[in-house]
């Protein structure tokens, strides 16, 4: 088979909400373009939003206190615990407060720049045009940002940019946020606007004429499976990196509801955009659950290193001499050094074990060619035995303590004694359900923010850029561009007997069923974790036309199998872990596919990916923007067909291209 | 490692609990707790039996979902030197071979869901009695017009960082739900943003913690002892003086 019997190409696309015009004339004007709902009208209205993190959390919230009847839903207990709480560094705006010269024009600027040139220029001009606004609406909510003795908000430089404009609190910036957003949307809970669903899980979105009408879920209780519908839905679902099995995405992270939208007629874009993340802490064995991020401020004072030799690789580190030591990122980008982009300071760890010269335990590693084991040690050495030198114990402690107590905690080992051991690890998916410059998919009245969408952050994303997307569309984007499609109201009533929630709740029961009908004999997870593997190996780093292939034949043959022998014990009518995951996996089993195939169309090295066919003479990434500079929305023809590629080609008007370079 | 679990079995809310033995073998001294708990469950899954449920979601510590009565304390915090959540306990706190029990939160204001999950919805309905600040999407003003304190926002820092798990709960003789709303009023009450509602909010919150069934407070601190983020047990004396404070005030605003 060749690349092009993996899919159809389709027509090309176009975002057309975005007026035309000056680039920062165009958010007011599309706000004053958009249509209004009488307050009086908005309690007639109703608005479904799945998710309560910073995108779900913040849209619910706010959509409740303009008067809209909103039906929030979320998977964990309560809405404070989306995964958007564990996000650590900080949030970027383009305040100026440290009068170096920042602005809107150049957070817009950077922001493309690191997205590698891949993401919809107005959508991003806008993202920084809010930012500000993101800033007083926390302080305003009583989120604690980190301050100075004047009483005024301190910032710090973050991601490799030139200005200090990343707002933090402690390196639990992402809990406070959420605490933020979730205050006010208990509010609007006690004040009956917003009625929230706890463990409830999206299973299928219900069309109506081609508009998005409602969805089904599951309550995690009871098993009840129950329709719920409304004028609009919103997803604010997030990430798919759970779909590599391990990633720092919480366990009950999922593409469900996506997926769900995308087998509608909802567009997939850029599928196989995933960000990978360098300073992680290393897997410790096959029964790893999930892994650790460490903020990569660590970057700027440790010092990343491998052996010379592979033999010296099981010696304590501390015994290896300088000479015998390769500190390669010095070696080989004497430039930028250990400060090297998060895609490049990935990829090299990467080389390094893969030559033999990885630290730490090792783990068994399969060939899915040849079924062979090996044992491979994942880890390269983060060093701070110099930074402790030249700024001694204390100075590192109150820089890094609370991240080195975190790798004590998780490893047993002391950083202060031993070097640190670091891998690279899925962090966030850049990809998403395909949106317009009103957040609204491909579907009519189906709307997607956060990271369930695809729509900022390019090819990578800058550090500090995901709380502000969230926060960004949940409050200034969504409930300004919602009003325009709602003004359409009313839409015609959907009872309970509706042909096409009957025929959804009779879907979601049926394919239930057949989960818990199987009663083969593998786990649900071990189809899980092989489906990462092959995913870890063959869609992450580095990618090769012949490595994708074979990825999506052998998912091909694990999906046959999960639908023919996983085991899902219990019943539909009960608290039911194990098949709420089964779900979930099998939905990762098609994505995956997708993405392979995403990934092996786009033959460019972009971004956070590096594609073997594309690169320098010295091995650095190429980008071709002659053939890929466009966004990728994938259309859905059914199971086991081949997709349909739609590209929306971007245009850069306000931004030169650049290739990147760190030598 | 060899461990040996006595666990709480209870199929739901309705039903009696019991606790249950199981043997786990292939036990890694790396493994957090919750592997050690998914090893089991993989090998219940294969032999047909039902796994044991438990919550836990981002098993970073920050989540609050997990939460397990392990040795009879809360989060289980072993030989660690620090408290942390379940999640973030590992396996070598343990000993080769060690029996450990393993229970939900109990707590009248949690009951259990099944096995080792129950239902905190309680703790959402004290923040919509009040725990947050009045302010609509869009109608903030400048960050920088009104000053923080430096002291007053490092205090109320120290508070925020609560994450609503509910190990004080399980851990007081009580059953209080004090130590999470104080921690609660406490971060708002120490921001200049939080005043206007600071007086009103302590009235409603606490009458809405008694009205959940939680218990009241001793002054034990056995809560402050557990709490995985150490959320300090003077929180709930300054919980109290608003409270008094309140009762002076007319109608609390």
């Amino acid at each position: 088979m060749t690349v092009t019997d993996y899919y159809k190409a389709g027509a090309d696309i176009r975002d057309t909400k975005a007026p035309a015009g000056a680039i920062e004339k165009k958010w007011s004007t599309r706000k004053f373009q958009a249509r209004l709902v009488n307050p009086a009208n908005r309690r007639k209205l109703t608005v479904i939003v799945v998710g309560t993190g910073l995108a779900g959390g913040a849209a619910a919230a706010t959509l409740g206190e303009a008067g809209y009847n909103v039906l929030n839903f979320c998977y964990q207990d309560s809405p404070r615990r989306a995964h958007s709480i564990a996000a650590q560094g900080g949030i970027n705006a383009a305040k100026n407060y440290r009068n170096d010269n920042d602005s809107t024009m150049r957070l817009f600027y950077d922001t493309v720049k690191g997205g590698d040139y891949r993401a919809r220029e107005t959508n991003v001009y806008r993202l920084a045009e809010v930012s500000n606004n993101i800033i007083d609406q926390c302080v305003a909510q009583g989120v604690p940002f980190a301050r100075e003795y004047g009483g005024l908000l301190d910032n710090r430089s973050f991601g490799g940019v030139q200005v200090q404009r990343t707002f933090y609190a402690r390196g639990q910036t992402g809990q406070q946020l959420l605490i933020g957003a979730y205050q006010s949307l208990e509010r609007q809970v006690a004040a009956g606007t917003v009625q929230m669903h706890t463990r409830h899980e999206m299973l299928e979105l219900i069309l109506v004429d081609g508009r998005a009408r409602g969805i089904v879920t599951r309550n995690m209780v009871t098993g009840a499976i129950e329709a719920h519908t409304a004028d609009a839905v919103v997803l604010a679902t997030g990430g798919y990196g759970n779909v590599f099995f391990l990633s720092t995405n919480a366990m009950g992270c999922n593409v469900t509801a996506s997926w769900r939208a995308h087998r509608k007629g909802a567009y997939f874009g850029n599928p196989c955009y995933t960000q990978i993340h360098p300073t992680c802490i290393p897997v410790h064995g096959d029964t790893q659950s999930k892994l650790t991020l460490m903020s990569e401020s660590l970057r700027n004072d440790g010092r990343i290193w491998v052996p010379k030799r592979a033999e010296d690789c099981t010696k304590d580190p501390r015994q290896i001499p300088e000479e015998d030591r390769d500190y390669y990122l010095e070696r080989i980008y004497p430039a930028f050094g250990n400060l090297v982009p998060r895609d490049i300071a990935s990829r090299q760890a990467k080389n390094m074990c893969d030559e033999g010269r990885g630290v730490g335990p090792a783990v068994a590693e399969v060939d899915h060619r040849t079924g062979e084991e090996r044992q491979v040690r994942r880890g390269v050495y983060l060093d701070f035995a110099s930074a402790i030198e030249r700024l001694g114990q204390k100075a590192v402690e109150t820089k890094y303590g609370n991240l080195f107590d975190m790798y004590a905690q998780i490893t047993g080992e002391n950083p202060y004694e031993t070097p640190m051991r670091i891998y690279p690890a899925v962090h966030y998916t850049m990809g998403g359900l395909w949106v317009d410059y009103d957040l609204m998919s491909s579907i009519t009245g189906l709307y997607v923010t956060g990271e369930a969408n695809f729509s900022d952050h390019g090819a990578n994303r800058l550090g500090a850029s995901a709380l502000m997307q969230g926060l960004a569309d949940g409050y200034f984007v969504l409930p300004n561009t919602i009003n325009d499609y709602l003004a359409d109201a009313p839409f015609e009533k959907i009872g309970q007997d509706h042909p096409a929630v009957v025929e959804a709740l009779a879907g979601v029961n049926e394919r239930i069923n057949r989960l818990l009908s199987i009663q083969g004999t593998r786990t649900v997870d071990s189809f899980h974790k092989e489906l990462g593997n092959i995913m870890w190996e063959y869609c992450g780093m580095e990618r090769t036309e012949e490595g994708l292939t074979f990825a999506i034949g052998r998912i091909r043959e694990l999906r046959e199998e999960f639908w023919s022998n996983v085991k899902v014990t219990g019943v539909n009518e009960d608290f039911n872990q194990t098949l709420e995951r089964a779900g979930r996996v099998a939905d990762f089993l098609e994505l995956g596919e997708l993405m392979c195939v995403d990934a092996l169309v786009r033959r460019e090295s972009c971004g956070g990916h590096f594609r073997a066919e594309s690169q320098t003479e010295d091995g650095e990434a190429l980008r071709h923007d002659d053939e890929f500079l466009h966004v990728s929305a994938w259309e859905f023809t059914g199971p086991g067909n081949a997709p349909i590629l739609h590209k929306e080609p971007l245009e850069y008007e306000f931004i030169e291209l650049k290739q990147r370079s760190y030598k | 490692m060899i461990i040996n679990l006595r666990v709480w079995r209870q199929a739901n809310a309705q039903s009696a609990g019991k606790m249950v033995s199981y043997r786990v073998e292939g036990v890694s001294e790396d493994m957090s707790f919750l592997e050690m708990l998914d090893l089991l469950n993989e090998d219940l899954t294969v032999k047909g039996e039902e796994p044991i449920a438990f919550d836990h979601d981002c098993r970073e510590g920050i989540c609050g979902m997990c939460g397990i009565v392990i040795n009879g304390a809360a989060h289980g915090r072993a030989n660690s030197p620090v408290p942390t959540t379940t999640c973030q306990l590992h396996m070598r706190s343990f000993a080769d071979g060690a029996t450990i029990d393993v229970e939900p939160w109990r707590a009248g204001a949690f009951p259990v869901i099944k096995d080792l999950v129950v239902d905190r919805t309680a703790f959402d309905r004290i923040i919509q009695a009040g725990g947050f600040i009045s302010i609509n999407a869009g109608s903030a003003p400048e960050a920088h017009s009104v000053p923080a304190p430096k002291i007053q926002a490092d205090r109320a820092f120290d508070a925020a960082t609560c994450i609503g798990c509910g190990a004080c709960v399980a851990a007081c003789p009580n059953g209080s739900g004090m130590l999470f709303t104080a921690a609660k009023i406490t971060h708002l009450a120490m921001l200049p943003q939080g005043q206007p509602e600071r007086y009103s909010r302590v009235k409603t919150m606490v009458a809405q913690h008694d009205a959940d069934g939680f218990g009241g407070c001793t002054n034990i601190g056995e809560c402050a002892a557990v709490c995985p983020k150490q959320i300090p047990l003077d929180t709930i004396s300054a919980l109290n003086r608003d409270l008094m404070k309140s009762l002076f005030k007319k109608d609390g605003k």
